[in-house]
């Protein structure tokens, strides 16, 4: 429905920020998301940043796939 | 184990879902339903025609999003009408499309919104700017969706028998879990916001597997990184400042009541629909397409009438078969 | 065939494929009937191969590279995949009136300098001016021949067991032009991999006499070759996403776009088909950063099928039409 990656706020200028999706670079509009600081992640959208993220790692897929197995007996 | 179905509401889960191959990792009594989470695919005929009227008017320069580009109305796609000599391109931002506007003085720069509540606010957002600047040449043509009413009717149907929803991760962002509790407690679903992972979604079907046997009906947030239960309410306030409900088309699925999104009066300078004076002509409906009840998790489509015949992944007709990874488009280009 | 040309015939899919069957059909003869990107024939003692393609480029510009450049080494590459050394290009040159005679000179010296990189001539030409709107600014088409000592031949037919080598990190050309063209706003080092391959060629070939297939993945990428050496050879093909080299920031402009690596340009890369055996040696020879990414199977004749990073395989499908960005 929607893609959105995680960017690193590293400038911010008004409601304009500069942004490192990691090697490529934006400046994204902060016109909907409040209390951005420099050094934040966000995840950006059309050219927004539409929430923060914290750095924590993706699920792992291996404990998830083992629980689903568990289920069938 | 009884058969567990599940819906993953979100285009972007489903495209995730096939490029990882996560079907074929599942127990056989899990399955999984494509939902109507595509905008683009979603969009209707009439809707695309009325966006093509405009773009072919003299001085107009149309801005949309590269998926809406092949998406069919009833007489051709944006791109088939760039190919005739339109001025249609491609933003990666509506940000891009104001720019647009600036730079060319002398042209209306109309921008085809399509998408969901991730994408609406940004729009919103725009446009707020757009009048405190006072730009003259630039407005929206709003097709936007609120994901809610299609998820109530889908939910409420009562042939369907979904047991839980795999909730999209970003338009979650925005509107927070809370939206979710009213449908898992009045339809008995389960509910699980996910992100976008391999990891992701598995722990989200586990949980939904889990909260189905449970019978524990309710909204849990999985993708917890992201996704808090009040949303982010800045953009929810700016979505409303400048938008308001009101009742849309969706192909596929018909008219559902509230689930799109119109400008608001102050905004009317910015609406394509009434600087264009558009008219919604009716569309000669291609009878047969069974896009709803696939959509629904009904039908498959091999049940279809026109699938490989009238509706193909080059000509196709209804939104299964528009997206990419829709349902009947994977089965037509994977024969499954 | 549809009414009208439109883009999608062009791009490297199925249109244009279905289209170029069309018109080869036309002129079917056993050298062209092979439909390689370069036709093999004998002219006294001597296998000579030979190529032609056109070069229409927006931006003529681009971080990497240029519109000369690419016509230069593009056809140099065509016939280097024939396992042949190229020796002389023709240069045919349209120009749009109006186009700055400085950009001229920029261009002309970009391909001389490529043609002294690869070690080819160019021994003929020809310049047209044409109309305001007839082109858009320049169109270059270069030919060329190359002659082949290679023992076996190098021909689009894969055999059951090879293994799939590529000689570097993939989608760079392809995200490179893209940005530059489509003013998405987006600022990244990454730059089109455009290079002449023939000096790497001919290293690949000192280490193995069991190369079956080299192509060069343009247009449509990685997949689309894929698919067409599984048809050509009748046999299926398998690679592991896991070992496809893509670097990291061109990973992240995917993620942005909505894109899939697999199908976008590149310029400097080649794939090997090669006997299992030879494959860690022809590997080595392909450069530091080639890598083993598949195999070709006896199941699923002419269908690519690719192992998900989760372990799954699943059909990789042919490209319908080029990738536009997308938000969802």
């Amino acid at each position: 429905m929607c893609l959105a990656v995680p960017a690193k706020i590293e400038r911010i200028k008004k409601q304009t920020a500069t942004v490192d999706f990691g090697g490529v670079r934006r400046e994204i509009s902060l016109g909907i998301l409040d209390g951005v600081r420099v050094g934040d992640y966000v995840l950006v959208h059309a050219g927004f940043a539409i929430g923060k993220v914290t750095k924590q790692e993706a699920d792992d897929t291996l404990g998830a796939l083992k629980e689903l197995k568990r289920f069938s007996r | 184990m009884n058969t567990i179905k599940l819906m993953e509401v979100c285009g972007t889960h489903t495209m995730a879902i096939v490029r990882a191959g996560i079907k074929k990792l599942l127990p056989a009594w899990i399955e999984l339903v494509s939902g109507p989470g595509c905008p683009v695919c979603v969009t209707s005929e009439r809707d695309i025609d009325a966006a093509i009227d405009i773009a072919r008017q003299k001085d107009v320069i149309m801005t949309t999003f590269g998926d809406m580009m092949r998406v069919p109305g009833s007489t051709g796609s944006f791109e088939e009408t760039k190919q005739k000599g339109s001025d249609i391109r491609i933003v990666y931002s509506v940000l891009d499309a104001l720019r647009i506007a600036e730079e060319n003085p002398k042209h209306k720069v109309v921008f085809m919104g399509v998408g969901f509540e991730t994408t609406s606010p940004t729009v919103a957002s725009v446009l707020k700017e757009a009048r405190a600047r006072k730009i003259k040449n630039f407005s929206i043509l709003s097709n936007f969706k609120l994901i809610f009413p299609a998820l109530r009717t889908i939910a409420g149907s009562r042939e369907v028998q979904i047991d839980g929803f795999i909730c999209p991760g970003h338009v979650s962002v925005i509107t927070g879990s809370v939206p979710y509790e009213k449908i898992a407690k009045r339809y008995k679903k389960a509910c699980v916001i996910t992100g976008f992972e391999p990891g992701d979604i598995l722990k989200g079907i586990e949980k939904l597997v889990r909260r189905v046997r449970d019978k524990n009906y309710g909204v849990e947030i999985e993708y917890a990184r992201a996704v808090r239960k009040k949303g982010n309410p800045t953009a929810q306030d700016v979505l409303k400042e400048v938008f308001t409900p009101r009742g849309v088309e969706w192909r596929g699925l018909g008219v559902i009541k509230k689930s799109g999104l119109k400008l608001r009066n102050k905004y009317k300078d910015f609406d394509a629909e009434r600087i264009f004076k558009v008219k919604r002509r009716s569309v000669l409906k291609k009878k047969g397409c069974i896009c709803g009840e696939i959509l629904k998790g009904l039908k498959k489509p091999a049940d279809c009438k026109l699938f490989g015949k009238a509706c193909t992944t080059r000509h196709p007709v209804g939104p299964c078969m528009v997206s990419s990874e829709g349902t009947c488009a994977a089965y037509y280009r994977y024969g499954k | 065939m549809e009414n009208k040309i439109t883009l999608a015939h062009g791009n490297g899919g199925r249109l244009m494929h279905e289209l170029i069957e069309h018109l080869a059909l036309k002129f079917s003869n056993k050298i062209l009937d092979e439909m390689a990107d370069a036709a093999e024939f004998t002219v006294g003692n001597s296998k000579i191969a030979f190529s032609t393609d056109s070069y229409v480029v927006n931006p003529l510009f681009f971080p990497g590279s240029d519109i000369g450049k690419l016509a230069v080494f593009g056809t140099v590459n065509d016939i280097a995949m024939k396992g042949a050394k190229p020796l002389y290009i023709s240069l045919g040159l349209i120009i749009e009136e109006g186009l700055e005679t400085s950009i001229l000179l920029e261009i002309s010296d970009s391909i001389k300098n490529a043609a002294k990189k690869a070690k080819v001539q160019v021994i003929t030409g020809d310049v047209k001016v044409v109309e305001k709107g007839a082109c858009d600014k320049i169109f270059i088409n270069t030919s060329g021949i190359g002659i082949i000592s290679y023992a076996s031949k190098i021909d689009a037919k894969a055999r059951e067991g090879d293994e799939i080598i590529i000689n570097g990190p993939i989608a760079e050309h392809g995200l490179a032009v893209l940005n530059a063209r489509e003013k998405l706003g987006f600022i990244s080092n990454i730059k089109s991999d455009c290079i002449n391959l023939n000096f790497d060629v001919e290293r690949t070939l000192k280490a193995s006499r069991h190369i079956h297939v080299l192509r060069d993945p343009t247009r449509g990428g990685v997949a689309t070759v894929l698919h067409e050496i599984a048809h050509f050879s009748n046999l299926g093909i398998e690679i592991d996403e896991k070992l496809i080299p893509v670097r990291p920031r061109v990973a992240r402009f995917c993620d942005i776009l909505g894109f899939d690596p697999l199908y976008i340009a590149n310029e400097g890369k080649f794939l090997c088909f090669v006997r299992r055996n030879d494959a860690c040696r022809v590997r080595s020879a392909m450069g530091k950063d080639a890598r083993i990414i598949g195999k070709v199977v006896r199941s699923h004749a002419k269908e690519v099928h690719l192992k998900t990073i989760l372990g799954p395989m699943r059909i990789l499908p042919e490209l319908e039409s080029d990738q536009l960005p997308r938000i969802c």
